[in-house]
This record gives C-alpha cells, structure tokens and sequence, in this order.
C-alpha cells in the first residue's frame, strides 16, 4: 500500500486529518468518513479502524460494525481496481453473466478474488440503476454502462496498464437520461426560487392546506401523503428539525431518480427548501446511493447556485430567520437504507437497520428529533404543487393518485427509458408506447413489486390498482420466469440489515431453496416448503424488506407454476445433498474432469 | 378512569395492563406465556427474534415492541402461529452450529427449552455449518459464536448496565456476527469482567464462564425439572418479576 502522496496531492496523515477535519470529529459522519478514507486508502485496515475509534472517540465496535454493514466499504484489500457487475435481472437479460465470466477468465480470477499482485478484483452487485442502458459495472464506484465484449477486453487493457480510473475514456462513464416520454414533470423547466416564493406568500399554514389539498402523495412507494407529514412534524415540539431527500433509489430496475438528481436538481432542493421553510428546520440531508457517486459534483454546483441566489443559507429571500443548509450524504451499497428509518440509522453513522415503528421519523427521527424524509420526485412534485396550486394538481390523475408518474421502463422493450404519465395509465398503454417485444409479464415496482401476465395489461398504474415506486421490467416471449425470482431471491438475501430471524435466515432459505430447483433437484415438497416460508417471513419480519421479499416468488409461482414446474423431479423429494458436486474437490486435485469422473444424480432414480 | 378499560384479550382470556406496557409484559405479568428469546424484563424491548410473533386485531406483530391498548384482541396460542413460532426456532437453528448434547448450557438454554416446549422434533432445513470462531482469551469466560443467535442482548447488557460496549452486532444478513471491542478483537483484551452483566445474560451458550463445568449434571438443570412456559408462569405466581 502506498503510503505517499495521492490524487489530493497531501500526504497520508494530512489527508486523513483533513477528511476528519471536514466532517468535525463527528461520529454520526462515520460512514462519510470511511467512505472519504477508503477513496484515498483502497480498504479500512484494522490499524485504521484503531485509529479512527481513538479519534473520534467512540468504541472500535461502532467502527467495525458499520464498516462491516456496507457492501462499498471493505475491510480486507479488494484491489485497486474493484469492479462490480451490476446484477439486476436486466443486466442479465442484456447478457451480462457472459462479461462477467469474460473478464474472470481472461484475469484469471474466481469470484471476488484479489489478483496475486492485488491490482484488481471482480465480483457481482445488486441493481446500480442502469437497468436502460447496461449492462452496467461500477469500477471503484463509478459506473460504466452499455458493456460490450469490446468494452470489456478494453477495460482489462486500462487496468494491466494500471491507467487511473480518472483518466479512461468519458465515453465509458456516460449516463444517458433517456427520457421518452414527459409530463408534467419532466416537461417543466426549473426557474429557480419561483415555488419557493409562492410557498414564502401562502406561509406555513398555507403550503400544508395547499398540499393537502392536492393529495399529493409520496412516490417512494408506501404513498403517505405528504401535507399529513409535514404536518405533523411540524406540530412535534422539537428544539431542531430536519428535512431529508431519500435519493437511495436502490429497487431493482428503478432509474427515474437518478435522471431527477442528474437534470432535475434544483426541483429537488427547492422541494427541500419548501419543507424545511413549512416545518421549521435548519439543516437537510440529501442521502444518494452510493451507486451514484457520480452525481456529487454537479449536485455540490446546485447548491452552491442555490447559496448565490439566496435560495440557501442564511434570511432566505430575505425572510428574517428562514436559515436552511443542505448536505450530500452518500451511502455505501445498502438497498435496505433505502427504507426511512434505516436511512435515519445510517445518516448517524451507523448500520443501516431499520428501527422499530412507532415513533415514526415525524415525531423522532434524525438525532431522535422530527424529521421528514421524502422521495426524489416528490419534492419535485412539491414545487408543481406550489406552482400551480393544490386544486389544480387535485384534477390530474385519478381520485386516490392525483399527479404524474415516472416509470423507468426496462427489459425486452425496443425504447427503455423513462415515461411519464398521469396516473391511472393503463399497463398496455406502457407497453405500447416503449415498444414491448412479445411481452409475456410486468413486473412492477421493482424486487418487491408486483408481477402481472398478459392478462392483467389492462390494470392501472394508481395506488388504487397497481402501486409502484417506477420500476417497470418487461419479459419477452421465451423468458423464465424462475430466473427473475431466482435472482430477486439472491437479492433479498444479499441485502437483508441481519436484524430479525424471518428475514436473515429466511431469505437465505429462499435463496438455496431456489438454488436447489434451478440445479433440477427440485420436487413438489420443494414448492410447499417456499409456499410456508414466504408465508412467515412475510408476517413476521421486521420492515418492508423482508415482508416483501417474497412477492415475486408468490407472484410468479401463481401465474408461472409452469416456469417452475418443468424444473422439478417427479419424485416426492431428492435431497440437496449433491454427490456429484461433492467430488468436484476430487476433480480439482487430479485435475480429471472426464465422464468417468462425474456421477449423474439425475439418472435411475424412478427405475 | 377504572381499572377494567386498561384491559385487553390473549385468546380470549382478559388481561389488565398499566398504560406503556407492551402486550409481551402484560401477558407475563398476568402468567400468561408467550415465547420469546431476544426479551428480558430488565431491558428496553428489542424485536428481533420475533418468537413472540401474535395477531392483534387481525394484524401480526411482535407482542414485545407493540404497546398494550384497552380492547385488543390478542391471539397467541394457536396452532398457526405455533408452526410459524417452529419454523423460526428451525432457522436459528440451522443458522449456527448448535450441538446440544455437547453443550454446557444444555438444559439452562432457553433456545432448546423453547425448541422442547413448542415440541420443533428436528432443524427440518440443510444446516448453513457457519465457520465461526470460538474465542477462549478471556480467563474467565468463553465466547462461542457458534452458539450466537443474534438477540443482541449482551451489547444491550454491556451497553446499558456495565457502561462498556463490549460487544456489537456487525455484518449483514446471515454474515451477521458480533464484534468485541479490543484492538485485536479479542474477548481477553477488551474490558470486558466476569461480573459484568453482559456474562450472565446469554440465553444460549455463547458466553459461557469459564472454570466451571458440568457443576449442575444433566438432567437436574432449569428446564429439565420444568419446561420453560412453567418457569416463566411460576415466576408470574410467586409475583417475582418474570
């Protein structure tokens, strides 16, 4: 490890002091620490998590067990060129396992393996939010889409060459907006302070009778209603109160934030800005997935703008008092901060897992204070809100979901991309307008959505008929079924906070259950036991996460039994127990991979 | 207000709480048994094992973090939810490497008492076999993450009593494991004492004193003589806290 000087020209202990200088010494930025520390030192060595304990004065646990909750932050060398495909179902459609073994076997390298002179590692990563243009890898945390063979053989040149990931082409690192089809929102160019003015003329009391009014509710998923929050967290007697952006748009397929936070930006403060002048707080978060680093400096440009025109700081417009500052907080790969609490738990510097409910984020949230956390494009739809008045935004849309929509459209489409609607959009309208191929199913709203057959097009997209978050995966003729639950199962499991029993052990159940039936040991008793388990840890977990982990596996053994019928033995059970691969070590060694050296645990059973 | 508003149901059998009391502790107070692992009356309700998983109004929830209110209908001993309580047992089970007839705490363990009492015959799932340390440094206790079933109660103990923070629940999903505070990450060199609090608190095995073994033979320890629904209820008749 090189101890010298890097890309910020100051020596090691200078940087170090400098990151924690920057963030105060204080232990609710311990993940922004690490993050920061990890950019210059490749890994967090045990030495270094030492260190920082001492410094900040809090126990080495607090340290190890954020450091160790965070699929981005490493506590072991990972190499200087960490790469991770994305492993979105979508990736996988567009062929992304092929590039994945590509580069393995041209590095020579097995999963997550360290190359012998430490320079790189490969390994898999849940959905990034390229689902329109991958396949997609991060390297070091920067993403790289549209992955071709080419791109691929190019990529391990740049990396033998040891060529800083700062310097490869631009080409690689380009994100594309694709947007195919706007709105309201989407077509609406900022003009900078105007709702806040509006919200400024109509007061506290006025911007939450014209929210309410509006019906405007939250495009996160769970569809609270957004003037009842603020309200209420208003109303909490609180010495400090704060405004939170949930920008951890980590539901598989799920892009439309990512285009927000890229072109949309101002919108999205502003949206900030007008809760924090309506409940009363000083300081906001804007908390974006790690996935989207990239963002950082063109969202540090908006705020600085927004310092210039005194839309942030100090007597805001002029208004005596109105102080408000907005920081970037960026996550570490953790689809579960994605869930309020848990992105409450982690803005605190510590691991990501949800706490319990009540006391919601309203009464205590960040700092145990009230704090409001809502979705990307709702605060975009605030400022709409303020723009044109709740009784207008009332008429668009249907009764129980007023306003637009953004879907982000993936999979066997000719145009993937984002469309938005007014809600009430029929499924077959979608399909229709992205040019779906042959489609055989829909799976909306992400991992934990909702899977609807051919027949079911005709259904609405409204929290009155098929609520979603905006993801929008569409299966072509041929495609399985199984795989899609297959791989949202390894998701679930993957990205499940550890924190209740149903869900830590049970998705993993799931998961090698799955595994099992996809390797053709699977039987009826199979397909009982993930009907009882999804059944459990759907009452009995914790949060969101695991109550939803099996959706899509009910879903599609209900509407695709066959997907998973053809993969199973017509006996009453096989055990998983697989003498065949038990000898794949016998194999290595004598390095006889023959027919005589592989035994058929498929073969004479039923004679 | 009279007494009798501040009362609810468990499967039909009325029961008086004190407003701020949670379902879990009404029932135990009033000797009613409802399984759990990760609770224990001196600390702050936690919710994680979900042992204690009940219907409320028709809603599943976990007895121990969901508050008492007047007129809740509570079901709790059902076969339903039984199975369900099963099935959850099964996963800790499988989940680490639990050899009961090898074990010290064998027959003082609330994992296998509750195992026995909700009558689990078998783990039903292929084992995980974690590789999980043991950790011997500490004179006088032994830390056996083998036997760690994640209820997080001796970082609350060490956290809320001793003032120590000795341990921490770190990782995801199933690589969920504790952590000791110490730099080599060892129990013997972190401040962690066999007096502490956080020594005697594990449900299971996995902090285990050190230097005395087998004191109590087989078969005359806690929960051979009764089965741990009895000793909770017993508890409750004699007006000791449960």
């Amino acid at each position: 490890m090189s101890q010298s000087v890097g890309d910020d020209g100051l020596p090691l202990d200078q940087a170090v002091e400098s990151i924690l200088l920057r963030h105060q010494r204080d232990p609710a930025c311990l993940v922004q620490i690490l993050r920061e520390l990890q950019d210059r030192l490749d890994y967090i060595s045990p030495r270094t998590v030492q260190q920082l304990a001492a410094k900040l004065e809090i126990p080495i646990t607090r340290v190890k067990s954020t450091l160790a909750f965070y699929s981005f932050l490493y506590d072991e060398p990972r190499g200087r060129y960490r790469i991770l495909f994305s492993d979105n179902i979508t990736d996988r459609m567009l062929g992304s396992m092929a590039l994945y073994r590509h580069m393995l076997n041209r590095l020579k390298l097995e999963p997550g393996e360290v190359s012998a002179d430490g320079l790189v590692s490969v390994a898999l990563t849940s959905c990034t939010g390229m689902c329109d243009q991958g396949p997609a890898l991060l390297v070091n945390n920067r993403a790289v889409t549209r992955l071709t063979p080419e791109r691929i053989d190019e990529i391990i040149g740049l990396i033998r060459a040891q060529v800083p990931v700062s310097a490869w082409p631009a080409a690689y690192f380009k994100v594309e907006d694709n947007i195919r089809r706007a709105d309201l929102l989407l077509n609406t160019e900022w003009v900078p302070g105007a709702a806040l003015q509006t919200a400024i003329e109509r007061g506290p009391h006025g911007v939450l009778a014209e929210l309410k009014q509006s019906n405007l509710r939250g495009r996160g998923g769970a569809g609270f209603t957004t003037g009842i929050k603020w309200e209420a967290a208003r109303k909490t007697p609180a010495e400090a109160r704060w405004v939170v952006c949930n920008a951890d748009e980590g539901e598989p397929g799920t892009f439309k934030d990512r285009v927000l936070l890229q072109s949309y930006a101002g919108s999205i403060f502003e949206g900030m800005i007008i809760a924090a002048y309506t409940i009363g707080a000083k300081r906001g978060f804007l908390y974006l997935r790690g996935e989207y680093t990239y963002l950082l400096p063109s969202l540090e440009a908006t705020l600085a703008d927004l310092r210039r025109r005194n839309l942030l700081g100090e007597d805001i417009c002029g208004v005596e008092g109105f102080d408000f500052e907005i920081d970037v907080h960026v996550g570490a790969g953790a689809y579960v901060c994605g869930e309020e609490t848990a992105l409450i738990e982690s803005l605190e510097g510590k691991p990501g897992r949800p706490r319990i409910r009540p006391p919601f984020p309203v009464s205590r949230g960040y700092r145990d204070q009230p704090t409001v956390v809502n979705n990307v494009e709702t605060l975009c739809k605030v400022v709409e809100v303020m723009l044109r008045g709740g009784a207008w935004y009332k008429g668009q849309g249907t009764r129980q979901s007023t306003g637009t929509k953004i879907l982000s459209v993936s999979g066997d489409v000719e145009r993937p991309g984002l469309y938005e609607y007014p809600f009430g959009v029929r499924v077959a309208q979608v399909l229709e307008d992205a040019g779906a191929i042959e489609p055989r199913a829909v799976q909306i709203s992400g991992a934990s959505g909702t899977c609807l057959t051919r027949r079911e097009f005709g259904r609405r997209i409204a929290f009155e008929d098929v609520p979603t978050a905006g993801s929008f995966m569409v299966f072509g003729k041929g495609r399985d079924l199984f795989e899609m639950a297959q791989n949202f199962a390894h998701f679930f499991a993957h990205e499940s906070c550890g924190f209740c029993t149903p869900c830590r052990v049970g998705t993993s159940l799931v998961a090698s259950i799955l595994d099992k039936i996809g390797d053709g040991h699977g039987t009826e008793y199979e397909m009982n036991e993930l009907a009882f388990l999804s059944q459990v840890i759907r009452s009995a977990s914790q949060c969101g996460l695991g109550q939803a982990s099996c959706n899509a596996l009910t879903d599609t053994i209900q509407k695709f039994r066959g997907d998973y019928e053809r993969r199973l033995r017509p006996i009453d059970f096989e055990p998983a127990f697989d003498l065949d691969a038990a000898l794949g070590k016998a194999r290595a060694i004598t390095g006889r991979d023959d027919s005589g050296a592989r035994l058929s645990t498929r073969v004479d059973i039923d004679q | 207000m009279s007494d009798i508003e501040y009362s609810f149901t468990i499967d039909g059998q009325q029961v008086r709480f004190t407003p701020g009391e949670t379902i879990l502790q009404a029932a135990l107070k009033a000797g009613i048994f409802i399984p759990h692992l990760c609770f224990h009356p001196e600390f702050r309700p936690h919710g994680s094992c979900k042992l204690c998983t009940v219907v409320v109004n028709g809603r599943t929830t976990a007895a121990c973090t969901t508050r008492a209110m007047p007129g809740q209908d509570v079901y709790s001993d059902k076969p339903e939810l039984n199975s369900h309580r099963r099935l959850l047992l099964q996963m800790l089970f499988v989940e680490g490497n639990h050899f009961c007839p090898g074990c010290e705490k064998s027959g003082n363990c609330q994992l296998q008492a509750l195992a026995y009492d909700l009558e689990m015959l078998n783990p039903h799932f292929a084992h995980f076999f974690p590789k999980r340390p043991v950790d011997a440094s500490h004179p006088d206790a032994v830390l056996d993450l083998n036997r760690c079933i994640m209820c997080e109660l001796c970082v609350r103990a060490s956290r809320d009593v001793d003032g120590k923070n000795v341990f921490a629940l770190a990782g995801r999903g199933l690589d969920s494991h504790l952590v000791v505070d110490s730099k080599s990450g060892k129990l013997g060199d972190s401040t962690f004492a066999a007096t502490d609090k956080a020594a005697s608190v594990c449900p299971v095995g996995a902090i285990l004193p050190k230097g005395k073994g087998f004191a109590v033979p087989i078969g005359e320890r806690v929960y051979d003589k009764e089965s741990i629904r009895e000793k909770v209820v017993g508890l409750a008749d004699t007006g000791a806290e449960p």
